[in-house]
Protein backbone atom coordinates (compact mmCIF):
# COMPACT_ATOMS: atom_id res chain seq x y z
CA UNK A 1 0.00 0.00 0.00
CA UNK A 2 1.17 3.38 -1.05
CA UNK A 3 1.05 5.64 1.94
CA UNK A 4 1.28 9.30 2.16
CA UNK A 5 5.10 9.22 3.38
CA UNK A 6 6.11 7.90 0.16
CA UNK A 7 4.66 10.66 -2.08
CA UNK A 8 6.32 13.08 0.42
CA UNK A 9 9.30 11.39 -0.07
CA UNK A 10 9.47 11.41 -3.59
CA UNK A 11 8.41 15.00 -3.40
CA UNK A 12 11.19 15.62 -0.77
CA UNK A 13 13.81 13.84 -3.05
CA UNK A 14 12.78 15.56 -6.36
CA UNK A 15 13.07 19.30 -4.63
CA UNK A 16 16.20 18.52 -3.29
CA UNK A 17 17.86 17.01 -7.00
CA UNK A 18 16.20 20.64 -8.43
CA UNK A 19 18.42 22.60 -5.74
CA UNK A 20 21.46 20.91 -6.08
CA UNK A 21 20.57 21.50 -9.92
CA UNK A 22 20.96 24.87 -9.47
CA UNK A 23 24.14 24.76 -7.28
CA UNK A 24 26.02 21.90 -8.70
CA UNK A 25 25.61 22.28 -12.58
CA UNK A 26 28.08 24.78 -14.09
CA UNK A 27 27.13 23.80 -17.73
CA UNK A 28 24.22 25.76 -18.68
CA UNK A 29 21.42 28.70 -17.78
CA UNK A 30 19.07 26.00 -19.44
CA UNK A 31 19.71 23.25 -16.93
CA UNK A 32 18.83 25.76 -13.95
CA UNK A 33 15.46 26.73 -15.61
CA UNK A 34 14.94 22.40 -15.71
CA UNK A 35 16.36 22.56 -12.01
CA UNK A 36 13.32 25.44 -10.94
CA UNK A 37 10.86 23.37 -12.79
CA UNK A 38 11.64 20.34 -10.97
CA UNK A 39 11.64 22.44 -7.59
CA UNK A 40 8.21 23.82 -8.32
CA UNK A 41 6.85 20.14 -9.63
CA UNK A 42 7.82 18.56 -6.66
CA UNK A 43 5.97 20.70 -4.75
CA UNK A 44 2.84 20.12 -6.41
CA UNK A 45 3.25 16.23 -5.50
CA UNK A 46 3.54 17.16 -2.02
CA UNK A 47 -0.01 19.29 -2.39
CA UNK A 48 -1.64 16.79 -4.15
CA UNK A 49 -0.77 13.93 -1.78
CA UNK A 50 -1.91 16.26 1.39
CA UNK A 51 -5.00 17.18 -0.37
CA UNK A 52 -5.66 13.13 -1.06
CA UNK A 53 -5.02 12.34 2.21
CA UNK A 54 -6.43 14.97 3.74
CA UNK A 55 -9.88 14.62 1.98
CA UNK A 56 -9.63 18.68 1.52
CA UNK A 57 -9.69 20.25 -2.10
CA UNK A 58 -7.14 23.42 -1.29
CA UNK A 59 -4.49 21.47 -1.87
CA UNK A 60 -5.06 20.72 -5.54
CA UNK A 61 -6.70 24.34 -6.38
CA UNK A 62 -3.05 25.70 -4.94
CA UNK A 63 -1.20 23.38 -7.44
CA UNK A 64 -3.26 24.89 -10.54
CA UNK A 65 -2.21 28.21 -9.32
CA UNK A 66 1.38 26.58 -8.91
CA UNK A 67 1.10 25.18 -12.77
CA UNK A 68 -0.19 28.89 -14.02
CA UNK A 69 2.97 31.03 -12.10
CA UNK A 70 5.39 28.03 -13.26
CA UNK A 71 4.33 28.46 -16.83
CA UNK A 72 4.83 32.33 -16.42
CA UNK A 73 8.10 31.83 -14.97
CA UNK A 74 9.19 30.03 -17.56
CA UNK A 75 8.51 32.05 -20.26
CA UNK A 76 10.00 35.33 -18.32
CA UNK A 77 13.15 33.15 -17.73
CA UNK A 78 13.36 32.38 -21.40
CA UNK A 79 13.05 35.93 -22.34
CA UNK A 80 15.89 37.18 -20.20
CA UNK A 81 17.50 34.46 -21.09
CA UNK A 82 17.06 35.49 -24.50
CA UNK A 83 18.46 38.81 -23.85
CA UNK A 84 21.39 37.87 -22.22
CA UNK A 85 22.39 35.62 -24.74
CA UNK A 86 22.36 38.22 -27.45
CA UNK A 87 24.53 40.42 -24.66
CA UNK A 88 26.80 38.00 -24.22
CA UNK A 89 26.46 35.84 -26.70
CA UNK A 90 26.99 32.50 -24.63
CA UNK A 91 24.43 31.00 -21.80
CA UNK A 92 27.60 29.37 -19.68
CA UNK A 93 27.13 29.20 -16.48
CA UNK A 94 30.93 31.03 -15.86
CA UNK A 95 30.06 33.55 -18.17
CA UNK A 96 27.24 35.03 -15.82
CA UNK A 97 30.49 36.94 -13.78
CA UNK A 98 30.88 40.12 -15.01
CA UNK A 99 29.69 41.46 -11.49
CA UNK A 100 31.20 40.01 -8.72
CA UNK A 101 29.50 38.04 -5.99
CA UNK B 1 -21.96 38.67 -1.73
CA UNK B 2 -19.66 38.94 -4.40
CA UNK B 3 -20.03 42.43 -5.36
CA UNK B 4 -18.95 43.14 -1.77
CA UNK B 5 -16.01 40.94 -1.92
CA UNK B 6 -14.91 42.91 -4.97
CA UNK B 7 -15.61 46.33 -3.50
CA UNK B 8 -13.25 45.48 -0.84
CA UNK B 9 -10.59 44.40 -3.48
CA UNK B 10 -11.36 48.16 -5.37
CA UNK B 11 -8.26 49.70 -5.62
CA UNK B 12 -6.00 46.52 -6.65
CA UNK B 13 -9.10 46.41 -9.48
CA UNK B 14 -7.94 49.53 -10.40
CA UNK B 15 -4.94 49.39 -10.74
CA UNK B 16 -4.79 46.25 -12.34
CA UNK B 17 -7.46 47.38 -14.90
CA UNK B 18 -5.12 51.14 -15.48
CA UNK B 19 -1.50 48.80 -15.72
CA UNK B 20 -3.61 46.94 -18.75
CA UNK B 21 -5.54 50.04 -20.09
CA UNK B 22 -2.01 51.66 -20.54
CA UNK B 23 -0.03 48.42 -21.62
CA UNK B 24 -2.72 49.04 -24.65
CA UNK B 25 -2.53 52.55 -24.74
CA UNK B 26 1.52 52.38 -25.60
CA UNK B 27 1.37 49.69 -27.96
CA UNK B 28 -1.22 51.34 -30.21
CA UNK B 29 -0.37 55.06 -30.11
CA UNK B 30 3.64 56.19 -29.85
CA UNK B 31 4.91 53.04 -28.25
CA UNK B 32 8.14 54.64 -26.29
CA UNK B 33 7.17 58.22 -26.92
CA UNK B 34 4.20 57.96 -24.59
CA UNK B 35 6.73 57.14 -21.63
CA UNK B 36 7.15 60.37 -19.87
CA UNK B 37 3.13 60.84 -20.38
CA UNK B 38 2.19 56.96 -18.97
CA UNK B 39 4.79 57.63 -15.54
CA UNK B 40 2.96 60.86 -14.78
CA UNK B 41 0.15 59.53 -14.94
CA UNK B 42 1.09 55.97 -13.34
CA UNK B 43 2.41 58.14 -10.26
CA UNK B 44 -1.04 60.61 -10.30
CA UNK B 45 -3.06 57.13 -10.01
CA UNK B 46 -0.46 55.71 -7.29
CA UNK B 47 -0.72 58.96 -5.49
CA UNK B 48 -4.65 59.41 -5.83
CA UNK B 49 -4.98 55.92 -4.87
CA UNK B 50 -3.19 56.22 -1.61
CA UNK B 51 -5.09 58.92 -0.96
CA UNK B 52 -8.63 56.86 -1.45
CA UNK B 53 -6.86 53.93 0.40
CA UNK B 54 -5.70 56.50 3.80
CA UNK B 55 -9.04 58.17 3.90
CA UNK B 56 -11.43 54.73 4.52
CA UNK B 57 -12.63 54.58 7.62
CA UNK B 58 -11.52 52.20 10.32
CA UNK B 59 -12.21 48.69 10.59
CA UNK B 60 -11.22 45.36 9.45
CA UNK B 61 -13.18 43.75 6.53
CA UNK B 62 -11.81 40.56 4.75
CA UNK B 63 -13.07 39.16 1.60
CA UNK B 64 -13.08 35.91 -0.26
CA UNK B 65 -13.99 33.41 2.64
CA UNK B 66 -10.63 35.18 4.70
CA UNK B 67 -8.54 35.55 1.80
CA UNK B 68 -8.30 38.78 1.49
CA UNK B 69 -8.06 41.09 4.91
CA UNK B 70 -7.85 45.07 4.40
CA UNK B 71 -7.30 46.02 7.69
CA UNK B 72 -4.89 48.76 9.54
CA UNK B 73 -2.14 47.53 9.16
CA UNK B 74 -2.38 46.28 5.13
CA UNK B 75 -3.77 49.84 4.71
CA UNK B 76 -0.80 51.76 5.87
CA UNK B 77 1.27 49.31 4.15
CA UNK B 78 -0.41 50.16 1.28
CA UNK B 79 -0.11 53.97 1.46
CA UNK B 80 3.44 53.77 1.83
CA UNK B 81 4.06 51.15 -1.16
CA UNK B 82 2.18 53.79 -3.25
CA UNK B 83 3.67 56.59 -2.78
CA UNK B 84 7.72 55.45 -2.44
CA UNK B 85 6.15 53.78 -5.85
CA UNK B 86 5.26 57.30 -7.29
CA UNK B 87 8.16 59.59 -6.18
CA UNK B 88 10.57 56.99 -7.85
CA UNK B 89 8.76 56.55 -10.68
CA UNK B 90 8.68 60.50 -11.09
CA UNK B 91 12.18 61.37 -10.09
CA UNK B 92 13.55 58.53 -12.66
CA UNK B 93 11.77 59.89 -15.51
CA UNK B 94 13.79 62.27 -16.99
CA UNK B 95 16.82 60.22 -16.45
CA UNK B 96 15.54 57.50 -18.43
CA UNK B 97 14.82 60.11 -21.50
CA UNK B 98 18.36 61.23 -21.15
CA UNK B 99 19.66 57.58 -21.38
CA UNK B 100 17.50 55.71 -23.88
CA UNK B 101 15.87 54.00 -21.74
CA UNK B 102 12.53 55.38 -22.32
CA UNK B 103 10.78 52.22 -22.47
CA UNK B 104 6.66 52.59 -21.81
CA UNK B 105 6.95 49.15 -20.15
CA UNK B 106 8.83 50.40 -17.21
CA UNK B 107 5.75 52.30 -15.52
CA UNK B 108 2.99 49.21 -16.52
CA UNK B 109 5.63 46.76 -14.89
CA UNK B 110 5.89 49.08 -11.58
CA UNK B 111 2.34 49.31 -11.63
CA UNK B 112 1.70 45.44 -11.69
CA UNK B 113 4.46 45.66 -9.18
CA UNK B 114 2.57 47.18 -7.10
CA UNK B 115 -0.46 45.55 -7.35
CA UNK B 116 1.16 42.35 -6.35
CA UNK B 117 2.49 44.52 -3.39
CA UNK B 118 -0.89 45.47 -2.45
CA UNK B 119 -2.32 42.07 -2.81
CA UNK B 120 1.02 40.50 -0.58
CA UNK B 121 0.06 42.57 2.15
CA UNK B 122 -3.58 41.89 2.42
CA UNK B 123 -2.69 38.29 2.01
CA UNK B 124 -4.97 36.09 4.26
CA UNK B 125 -4.44 33.08 2.99
CA UNK B 126 -1.00 30.97 1.60
CA UNK B 127 -2.47 30.60 -1.84
CA UNK B 128 -3.06 34.86 -1.82
CA UNK B 129 0.30 35.11 -0.39
CA UNK B 130 1.66 33.38 -2.87
CA UNK B 131 -0.27 34.96 -5.68
CA UNK B 132 0.47 38.32 -4.87
CA UNK B 133 4.34 37.58 -3.99
CA UNK B 134 4.76 36.36 -7.78
CA UNK B 135 2.83 39.05 -9.47
CA UNK B 136 5.26 41.31 -7.96
CA UNK B 137 8.27 39.23 -8.52
CA UNK B 138 8.17 38.48 -11.98
CA UNK B 139 7.37 42.12 -13.00
CA UNK B 140 10.79 43.15 -10.96
CA UNK B 141 12.65 40.43 -12.87
CA UNK B 142 11.60 41.98 -15.89
CA UNK B 143 12.59 45.43 -15.05
CA UNK B 144 16.11 44.37 -13.23
CA UNK B 145 17.30 43.47 -17.26
CA UNK B 146 15.51 46.73 -18.71
CA UNK B 147 17.81 47.40 -20.59
CA UNK B 148 17.78 45.07 -22.93
CA UNK B 149 21.38 45.33 -24.66
CA UNK B 150 23.27 45.90 -21.83
CA UNK B 151 25.31 42.79 -20.75
CA UNK B 152 25.25 44.66 -16.92
CA UNK B 153 21.74 44.79 -16.92
CA UNK B 154 20.70 41.51 -18.33
CA UNK B 155 23.10 39.47 -15.95
CA UNK B 156 21.83 41.41 -13.23
CA UNK B 157 17.78 40.18 -14.15
CA UNK B 158 19.34 36.77 -14.92
CA UNK B 159 20.72 36.64 -11.42
CA UNK B 160 17.76 38.00 -9.64
CA UNK B 161 15.54 35.20 -11.30
CA UNK B 162 17.24 32.25 -10.75
CA UNK B 163 17.27 33.24 -6.91
CA UNK B 164 14.21 34.68 -7.05
CA UNK B 165 12.40 31.58 -8.59
CA UNK B 166 14.73 29.47 -6.09
CA UNK B 167 13.36 31.42 -3.15
CA UNK B 168 9.80 30.95 -4.18
CA UNK B 169 10.33 27.22 -4.70
CA UNK B 170 11.63 27.34 -1.12
CA UNK B 171 8.59 29.75 0.08
CA UNK B 172 6.39 27.36 -1.54
CA UNK B 173 7.63 24.23 -0.47
CA UNK B 174 7.12 25.31 3.37
CA UNK B 175 3.25 26.31 1.88
CA UNK B 176 2.93 22.55 0.91
CA UNK B 177 4.14 21.28 4.62
CA UNK B 178 2.19 23.78 6.40
CA UNK B 179 -0.84 22.77 4.67
CA UNK B 180 -0.26 19.10 5.26
CA UNK B 181 0.53 19.53 8.99
CA UNK B 182 -2.51 22.33 9.66
CA UNK B 183 -4.71 20.62 7.05
CA UNK B 184 -5.58 24.25 5.57
CA UNK B 185 -3.58 27.51 3.83
CA UNK B 186 -6.15 29.89 5.50
CA UNK B 187 -3.98 32.09 8.07
CA UNK B 188 -6.76 31.92 10.83
CA UNK B 189 -6.99 28.01 10.01
CA UNK B 190 -3.12 27.60 10.60
CA UNK B 191 -3.10 29.40 14.10
CA UNK B 192 -6.27 27.47 15.36
CA UNK B 193 -3.89 24.39 14.99
CA UNK B 194 -1.34 25.58 17.46
CA UNK B 195 -1.83 24.91 21.06
CA UNK B 196 -0.28 26.19 24.18
CA UNK B 197 2.53 27.62 22.01
CA UNK B 198 3.87 24.54 20.70
CA UNK B 199 3.16 23.53 17.11
CA UNK B 200 4.04 20.21 15.53
CA UNK B 201 7.75 19.55 13.95
CA UNK B 202 6.07 19.45 10.36
CA UNK B 203 4.56 22.54 10.79
CA UNK B 204 8.07 23.97 12.37
CA UNK B 205 9.91 23.03 9.34
CA UNK B 206 6.95 24.23 7.00
CA UNK B 207 7.40 28.04 8.62
CA UNK B 208 11.24 27.53 8.39
CA UNK B 209 10.91 27.05 4.69
CA UNK B 210 8.18 29.81 4.73
CA UNK B 211 11.19 32.56 6.24
CA UNK B 212 13.89 31.63 4.42
CA UNK B 213 11.88 32.05 0.80
CA UNK B 214 10.81 35.47 2.78
CA UNK B 215 14.04 36.16 3.58
CA UNK B 216 15.55 36.26 0.21
CA UNK B 217 13.00 38.76 -0.70
CA UNK B 218 14.21 41.04 1.93
CA UNK B 219 17.88 40.48 0.63
CA UNK B 220 18.28 39.15 4.94
CA UNK B 221 21.53 36.95 5.36
CA UNK B 222 22.24 34.65 4.46
CA UNK B 223 19.83 34.65 1.52
CA UNK B 224 21.71 38.21 0.65
CA UNK B 225 23.76 36.49 -2.57
CA UNK B 226 21.96 38.51 -4.78
CA UNK B 227 21.38 42.19 -3.68
CA UNK B 228 25.04 43.45 -4.82
CA UNK B 229 25.45 42.58 -7.79
CA UNK B 230 21.28 43.39 -8.77
CA UNK B 231 21.59 46.44 -7.35
CA UNK B 232 25.15 47.23 -9.57
CA UNK B 233 23.27 45.39 -12.54
CA UNK B 234 19.81 47.14 -12.57
CA UNK B 235 19.19 50.63 -14.09
CA UNK B 236 19.75 52.90 -11.67
CA UNK B 237 15.99 53.80 -11.88
CA UNK B 238 15.13 50.27 -11.11
CA UNK B 239 17.82 49.86 -8.19
CA UNK B 240 15.97 53.11 -6.21
CA UNK B 241 12.55 51.12 -6.99
CA UNK B 242 14.43 48.03 -5.56
CA UNK B 243 15.22 49.49 -2.75
CA UNK B 244 12.17 51.29 -1.49
CA UNK B 245 8.37 49.64 -2.57
CA UNK B 246 9.55 46.06 -2.53
CA UNK B 247 11.51 45.74 0.56
CA UNK B 248 8.53 47.54 2.54
CA UNK B 249 5.91 45.18 0.65
CA UNK B 250 8.27 42.02 1.94
CA UNK B 251 8.82 42.82 5.33
CA UNK B 252 4.92 43.94 5.52
CA UNK B 253 4.02 40.34 4.43
CA UNK B 254 6.67 38.64 6.93
CA UNK B 255 5.18 40.41 9.90
CA UNK B 256 1.60 39.39 8.34
CA UNK B 257 2.35 35.66 8.07
CA UNK B 258 4.10 35.26 11.54
CA UNK B 259 1.44 37.21 13.21
CA UNK B 260 -1.49 36.30 11.69
CA UNK B 261 -0.42 32.37 10.91
CA UNK B 262 1.46 31.51 13.51
CA UNK B 263 0.94 34.59 15.83
CA UNK B 264 0.18 32.18 18.93
CA UNK B 265 3.41 30.51 18.84
CA UNK B 266 6.28 33.37 18.73
CA UNK B 267 8.96 31.28 21.07
CA UNK B 268 9.60 29.23 17.78
CA UNK B 269 10.21 32.23 15.12
CA UNK B 270 11.29 35.02 17.08
CA UNK B 271 14.81 33.50 17.52
CA UNK B 272 15.55 32.62 13.62
CA UNK B 273 14.11 36.76 13.15
CA UNK B 274 16.75 37.22 16.01
CA UNK B 275 19.40 35.72 13.95
CA UNK B 276 18.73 36.55 10.83
CA UNK B 277 19.18 39.96 11.82
CA UNK B 278 22.02 39.92 13.56
CA UNK B 279 23.65 38.27 10.31
CA UNK B 280 22.34 40.65 8.31
CA UNK B 281 23.12 43.59 10.21
CA UNK B 282 27.04 42.51 10.26
CA UNK B 283 27.36 41.39 7.44
CA UNK B 284 25.92 44.36 6.05
CA UNK B 285 28.16 46.62 7.47
CA UNK B 286 31.39 44.65 6.99
CA UNK B 287 30.48 44.35 3.37
CA UNK B 288 29.79 47.62 2.60
CA UNK B 289 33.36 49.16 3.58
CA UNK B 290 35.50 47.50 1.05
CA UNK B 291 32.86 49.18 -1.64
CA UNK B 292 33.75 51.83 -4.40
CA UNK B 293 30.62 51.43 -6.48
CA UNK B 294 27.75 53.64 -4.36
CA UNK B 295 25.21 51.39 -5.76
CA UNK B 296 27.09 48.20 -4.74
CA UNK B 297 27.22 50.00 -1.11
CA UNK B 298 23.64 51.16 -0.85
CA UNK B 299 22.77 47.35 -1.55
CA UNK B 300 24.72 46.25 1.66
CA UNK B 301 23.25 49.40 3.29
CA UNK B 302 19.75 47.71 2.79
CA UNK B 303 20.96 44.51 3.66
CA UNK B 304 22.07 46.11 6.61
CA UNK B 305 18.87 47.72 7.06
CA UNK B 306 16.38 45.56 6.95
CA UNK B 307 18.43 43.65 10.02
CA UNK B 308 17.35 46.24 12.29
CA UNK B 309 13.90 45.99 10.74
CA UNK B 310 14.22 42.71 11.44
CA UNK B 311 15.35 43.47 14.89
CA UNK B 312 12.08 45.27 15.85
CA UNK B 313 10.11 42.02 14.18
CA UNK B 314 12.05 39.39 16.35
CA UNK B 315 10.76 41.16 19.68
CA UNK B 316 6.67 39.61 18.47
CA UNK B 317 5.29 42.37 20.41
CA UNK B 318 2.96 44.92 19.02
CA UNK B 319 5.57 47.51 19.46
CA UNK B 320 7.94 45.27 17.61
CA UNK B 321 5.59 45.49 15.14
CA UNK B 322 4.88 49.26 15.23
CA UNK B 323 8.80 49.99 15.46
CA UNK B 324 9.27 48.06 11.98
CA UNK B 325 6.66 50.21 10.14
CA UNK B 326 8.10 53.37 11.36
CA UNK B 327 11.91 51.95 10.43
CA UNK B 328 10.65 50.71 7.12
CA UNK B 329 8.58 54.54 6.51
CA UNK B 330 11.65 56.34 7.15
CA UNK B 331 14.43 53.75 5.29
CA UNK B 332 12.07 54.15 2.37
CA UNK B 333 12.28 57.83 2.66
CA UNK B 334 15.88 58.23 3.03
CA UNK B 335 16.95 56.11 -0.07
CA UNK B 336 14.35 57.91 -2.67
CA UNK B 337 16.52 61.25 -1.59
CA UNK B 338 20.15 59.27 -1.65
CA UNK B 339 18.76 57.67 -4.89
CA UNK B 340 17.48 61.03 -6.30
CA UNK B 341 21.45 62.12 -5.98
CA UNK B 342 22.79 58.85 -7.19
CA UNK B 343 20.82 59.55 -10.34
CA UNK B 344 22.17 62.87 -10.97
CA UNK B 345 26.05 61.63 -10.64
CA UNK B 346 27.69 62.14 -14.15
CA UNK B 347 30.69 63.13 -15.74
CA UNK B 348 31.34 64.29 -19.61
CA UNK B 349 27.25 63.49 -19.89
CA UNK B 350 27.97 59.65 -18.82
CA UNK B 351 26.54 58.13 -16.01
CA UNK B 352 29.04 57.44 -12.91
CA UNK B 353 28.61 55.17 -9.94
CA UNK B 354 32.40 55.86 -8.56
CA UNK B 355 32.62 56.40 -4.98
CA UNK B 356 36.15 58.12 -5.60
CA UNK B 357 34.12 60.41 -8.24
CA UNK B 358 32.15 62.61 -5.10
CA UNK B 359 35.76 63.87 -4.29
CA UNK B 360 35.46 67.92 -3.67
CA UNK B 361 31.75 68.01 -4.43
CA UNK B 362 31.09 69.78 -1.26
CA UNK B 363 32.97 72.86 -2.96
CA UNK B 364 31.09 73.11 -5.79
CA UNK B 365 27.23 72.33 -4.68
CA UNK B 366 27.25 72.75 -1.32
CA UNK B 367 23.92 72.76 -1.18
CA UNK B 368 23.39 69.26 -2.69
CA UNK B 369 26.44 67.95 -0.49
CA UNK B 370 24.62 69.74 2.29
CA UNK B 371 21.59 67.21 1.80
CA UNK B 372 23.79 64.39 1.01
CA UNK B 373 25.12 64.90 4.71
CA UNK B 374 21.83 65.14 6.06
CA UNK B 375 20.68 61.58 4.63
CA UNK B 376 23.71 59.71 5.27
CA UNK B 377 23.65 60.69 9.32
CA UNK B 378 20.21 59.74 8.88
CA UNK B 379 21.20 56.66 7.39
CA UNK B 380 23.83 55.74 9.89
CA UNK B 381 21.44 56.79 13.17
CA UNK B 382 23.13 60.09 14.11
CA UNK B 383 20.73 61.75 16.98
CA UNK B 384 19.50 64.94 15.36
CA UNK B 385 17.67 62.82 12.30
CA UNK B 386 15.00 60.88 12.49
CA UNK B 387 17.35 58.19 11.24
CA UNK B 388 17.90 57.77 15.14
CA UNK B 389 14.54 57.87 16.00
CA UNK B 390 13.70 54.99 13.37
CA UNK B 391 16.83 52.79 15.50
CA UNK B 392 15.83 53.82 18.73
CA UNK B 393 12.60 52.66 18.72
CA UNK B 394 13.47 48.88 17.36
CA UNK B 395 16.02 48.98 19.88
CA UNK B 396 13.41 50.03 22.03
CA UNK B 397 11.29 47.04 20.81
CA UNK B 398 13.87 44.31 21.73
CA UNK B 399 15.09 45.74 25.27
CA UNK B 400 11.01 45.75 25.92
CA UNK B 401 11.31 42.13 24.82
CA UNK B 402 13.90 41.07 27.12
CA UNK B 403 16.43 40.83 24.15
CA UNK B 404 18.94 43.48 25.83
CA UNK B 405 21.92 40.68 24.02
CA UNK B 406 20.05 41.93 20.38
CA UNK B 407 19.96 45.60 20.96
CA UNK B 408 23.51 45.41 21.83
CA UNK B 409 24.75 43.83 18.78
CA UNK B 410 22.77 46.24 16.48
CA UNK B 411 24.25 49.45 18.70
CA UNK B 412 27.89 47.77 17.90
CA UNK B 413 26.93 46.67 14.13
CA UNK B 414 25.56 50.86 13.54
CA UNK B 415 29.06 52.19 14.83
CA UNK B 416 30.76 49.94 12.51
CA UNK B 417 28.12 50.93 9.83
CA UNK B 418 28.40 54.28 10.50
CA UNK B 419 31.82 54.80 8.95
CA UNK B 420 31.16 53.94 5.32
CA UNK B 421 28.30 56.11 5.43
CA UNK B 422 30.76 58.79 7.21
CA UNK B 423 33.26 58.02 4.25
CA UNK B 424 30.91 59.30 1.96
CA UNK B 425 30.90 62.54 3.48
CA UNK B 426 34.38 62.91 3.94
CA UNK B 427 34.75 62.31 0.60
CA UNK B 428 32.54 65.29 -0.05
CA UNK B 429 34.00 67.58 2.11
CA UNK B 430 37.37 66.54 2.56
CA UNK B 431 38.42 64.69 -0.56
CA UNK B 432 41.53 65.07 -2.85
CA UNK B 433 41.51 67.46 -5.30
CA UNK B 434 40.70 65.24 -8.63
CA UNK B 435 37.87 64.65 -11.58
CA UNK B 436 34.99 65.17 -9.84
CA UNK B 437 31.15 65.36 -11.56
CA UNK B 438 29.36 67.41 -13.68
CA UNK B 439 27.69 70.07 -12.13
CA UNK B 440 24.16 71.28 -12.49
CA UNK B 441 22.96 67.52 -13.85
CA UNK B 442 20.39 67.47 -11.64
CA UNK B 443 16.61 68.08 -13.22
CA UNK B 444 13.71 69.64 -10.83
CA UNK B 445 12.12 66.79 -9.85
CA UNK B 446 15.25 65.02 -8.29
CA UNK B 447 16.24 68.22 -6.75
CA UNK B 448 12.82 68.69 -5.06
CA UNK B 449 13.09 65.03 -3.60
CA UNK B 450 16.77 65.03 -2.80
CA UNK B 451 16.28 68.71 -0.42
CA UNK B 452 12.57 67.19 0.31
CA UNK B 453 13.50 64.02 1.52
CA UNK B 454 16.88 66.29 3.82
CA UNK B 455 13.98 68.20 5.18
CA UNK B 456 12.10 65.68 6.12
CA UNK B 457 14.93 64.12 8.33
CA UNK B 458 15.59 67.21 10.11
CA UNK B 459 11.84 68.55 10.67
CA UNK B 460 10.47 64.82 11.43
CA UNK B 461 12.05 64.92 15.03
CA UNK B 462 9.76 67.14 15.85
CA UNK B 463 6.50 64.58 15.77
CA UNK B 464 8.03 62.29 12.68
CA UNK B 465 5.27 63.48 11.21
CA UNK B 466 2.05 61.83 13.03
CA UNK B 467 4.08 58.77 11.38
CA UNK B 468 4.45 57.05 14.88
CA UNK B 469 0.10 57.60 16.18
CA UNK B 470 -0.43 55.93 12.17
CA UNK B 471 1.90 53.03 12.80
CA UNK B 472 0.87 52.79 16.42
CA UNK B 473 -2.80 51.64 15.27
CA UNK B 474 -2.04 49.99 12.19
CA UNK B 475 0.78 47.69 14.27
CA UNK B 476 -2.85 47.63 16.82
CA UNK B 477 -4.96 45.69 14.08
CA UNK B 478 -1.95 43.01 13.28
CA UNK B 479 -1.42 42.90 17.23
CA UNK B 480 -4.07 42.47 19.53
Amino acid sequence: MIGLTHYLVVGAALFVIGIFGIFLNRKNVIVILMSIELMLLSVNINFVAFSHFLGDLAGQVFTMFVLTVAAAEAAIGLAILVCFFRARGSIEVDDVNMMKG
Amino acid sequence: MISEDLSLLLPEIVLAVYAMAALMYGVYTGKDRTMPLLTWVTAAVFAALAFWIGITGPGTHTAFNGMFIDDGFSRFVKVTVLLSGAAVLVMAQDYMVRRGLARFEYPVLVALAVVGMMVMVSAGDLMSLYMGLELQSLALYVVASLRRDSAKSTEAGLKYFVLGALSSGILLYGASLTYGFAGTTEFKGILSTIHGGHMSLGLLFGLVFLISGLAFKISAVPFHMWTPDVYEGAPTPVTAFFATAPKVAAMSLIARLLFDAFGTAPADWSQILAVLAVLSMFLGAFGAIGQTDIKRLMAYSSIAHMGYALVGLSSGTQFGVESMLMYMVIYATTNVGVFAFILSMERDGRQITDLASLNNFAAKEPLKALAILILMFSLAGVPPTVGFFAKFYVLRAAIEANMTWLAVLAVISSVIGAYYYLRIVYYMYFGQETEGLDTGTMNIVPWIMLMGTAVIMLVGIVNLFGVEGLAHAAAATLVP
